[in-house]
């Protein structure tokens, strides 16, 4: 039996969430053929092996240079159905969850979505889910032919595992696509997605007005490119801050490493999006305020003081 | 233009969550029941596109128990023209299932458009509009955060990470809908009245088991407790110290 891993690339540049994909593919326990969908080679795909892959089939066509979902679909499913795979995976990033329904529903399966854990139990592809955005953990057994994965980015740490990795390229025709990405408009030059950064730094309503957030943006800058500015719904929902970097039940679920939670009281809605965070650090003037009963680590006070001096000490370490 | 919205009752996102007593479905004693969020963006575009259009329909499509009326009429108090509930007391776990069972639904229409919520906010599945556009064979934008639509041809935008994908496609399509799209409108007590007017036709059905079988619904791990580092600027330092040494984030 053989997991298909589906790799991302964007501009010919292999997406790092494509290591966590391969390292819970192989944790199913067979084979593992990593899979990505390019315009012509790819770079960093060879670092598939390193994580597990003991195959990295690089399917090309110039459609791909942009993704190209129903294309893409199209190749994988049809592979899919070649294959004999029992499982395949994909990441629940914006592509991928595009992209995955795509594929089961040409598989006519549906998407085991979002996971966080997944096992082998008696021949069965067994997944846990997190549900009402997190208050809830869905244990699902998946027996459709194959099992269609997504994962929750963040989750699954890459761990090296070093398999052949042997590359092949194979050259796909494609349909035309109906839909068609025109272009992308990049985020401004060192902007993360909360969705995928290792550190995020959210404030609410705490920081009184929109142009205070500058102290959180100087925070996530200390870090050196491996943080994000995030949001209270309270706060996007008075225009603040923009609906992407909104966390919580009706914005985005985040697991990073780090989470620092800065004027925000902890709303069950926000406490949902951001509790499977590894290390929580709440801010707020308010000692009696529900985000100090999740957090690991908290501060009281005032955050107009307080962040400049933790901005002062992160730099400190990353100078 | 005829336009349908799929549409969801979910648990307000302020439900404190309890399991039920077979450890695997919600306890939904003093559980206030919503219309799904993202659903609100959908109708409201449907809405719009009506009215700039001058002429239509907005019908809104809806799998769930017979208490789904009343999501359904808060959509038809927004202004929607009519009702469909697909009547049943289980929604599936597999999303396959509860997306053949709106495909049945939509395809005795042509439609200009089909929306959906880009995800329920009870199950996250994140994929019933796509699985429905796959089975009606029409092409699909999700999580559409901006629309532009010139006759039958669309421009959309989308949120990816770092960037905005802008997608062009053709009508009829799929979309589903993402926060950002637009500001969804309350109810006047004038619509309200109205709905009760509108025609609400109930369809019983029965989707298949699937393959997805729910084994537990448990609560998440509890955090453990953490600890107040101090007050004020002056807790800085000790605050990083434990980050470093005890945490090991820094």
């Amino acid at each position: 039996m053989t997991t298909l891993a589906v790799l991302e690339q964007r501009d010919g540049v292999l997406r790092k969430i494509s290591h966590e994909v391969v390292t819970a593919a192989q944790r199913l326990g067979d084979g593992v053929e990593a899979v990505v969908c390019a315009a012509g080679a790819v770079q960093g795909a060879g670092q598939a092996g390193k994580y597990g892959a003991d195959k990295i089939v690089t399917l090309t066509n110039p459609a791909f240079a942009k993704y190209a979902p129903e294309a893409c679909a199209q190749v994988l499913a049809d592979r899919a159905k070649q294959g004999g795979y029992r499982t395949i995976v994909f990441a629940a990033s914006a592509t991928g969850k595009d992209l995955a329904p795509r594929v089961a529903a040409k598989l006519g399966v549906a998407v085991a979505a979002d996971l966080t854990d997944l096992a082998v139990d008696g021949g069965d592809v067994v997944v846990t889910r997190p549900v009402y955005a997190g208050k809830a953990l869905l244990k699902v057994k998946v027996s459709s032919q194959p099992a269609v994965l997504s994962l929750r980015p963040n989750v699954f740490t890459p761990v090296e595992r070093p398999k052949a990795g042997a590359a092949e390229t194979v050259a796909v025709t494609v349909p035309a696509g109906r839909v068609v990405v025109r272009e992308i408009k990049a985020a401004p030059a060192g902007t993360l997605d909360v969705a995928e950064a290792q550190v995020i730094i959210s404030g609410g309503r705490g920081l009184r007005e929109p142009a205070n957030f500058k102290v959180l943006e100087e925070l996530a800058r200390a870090f050196g490119g491996q943080a994000a500015v995030g949001a209270s719904r309270a706060v996007v929902d008075a225009g603040w801050r923009a609906h992407a970097d909104q966390v919580g039940q009706t914005g985005k679920t985040v697991s990073p490493s780090l989470y620092i939670a800065v004027g925000i009281s902890g709303a069950i809605q926000h406490l949902a999006g951001m509790r499977t965070s590894k290390v929580i650090v709440a801010i707020n003037k308010d000692k009696d305020a529900p985000i100090f009963k999740v957090a690991d680590y908290g501060v009281v006070g005032d955050l107009f003081e307080i962040v400049p001096k933790l901005t002062e000490e992160i730099r400190k370490l990353h100078g | 233009m005829k336009i349908a919205v799929c549409i969801k009752r979910v648990p307000d996102s302020e439900t404190r969550v309890k399991i039920a007593a077979d450890g695997k479905s919600l306890d939904e004693a003093g559980v206030k029941f919503v219309l799904n969020p993202y659903d609100e963006f959908a109708v409201e575009e449907a809405l719009r596109r009506k009215e700039k259009a001058g002429a239509g329909e907005v019908a809104i499509i809806c799998l769930g128990p017979a208490a789904a009326q009343e999501t359904i009429r808060t959509a038809l108090a927004m202004g929607a023209d009519r009702g469909v509930l697909l009547q049943t007391d289980r929604i599936p776990a597999d999303a396959f299932e509860t997306a053949k069972v709106i495909a049945a639904e939509l395809k005795s229409t042509s439609w200009d458009l089909i929306l959906f919520g880009r995800m329920a906010i009870d199950d996250y599945n994140t994929q019933v509009g796509s699985l429905v556009a796959e089975l009606l064979g029409l092409p699909c934008v999700t999580a559409v955060s901006h629309l532009d639509i010139d006759g039958t041809k669309g421009v959309a935008e989308r949120e990816i990470e770092g960037g905005i994908e802008v997608v062009d496609f053709p009508l009829p399509a799929v979309l589903t809908a993402d926060k950002g799209l637009n500001e969804p409108r309350y109810p006047a007590l004038k619509g309200i009245m109205a709905a009760k007017k509108k025609p609400l036709e109930v369809k019983p059905v029965q989707p298949g088991a699937g393959s997805l079988e729910v084994v537990a619904l448990t609560p998440p791990p509890d955090r453990k407790a953490g600890k107040i580092v101090g007050e004020g600027a002056g807790a800085v330092g000790e605050l990083v110290r434990l980050l470093r040494e005890e945490a090991k984030v820094l």
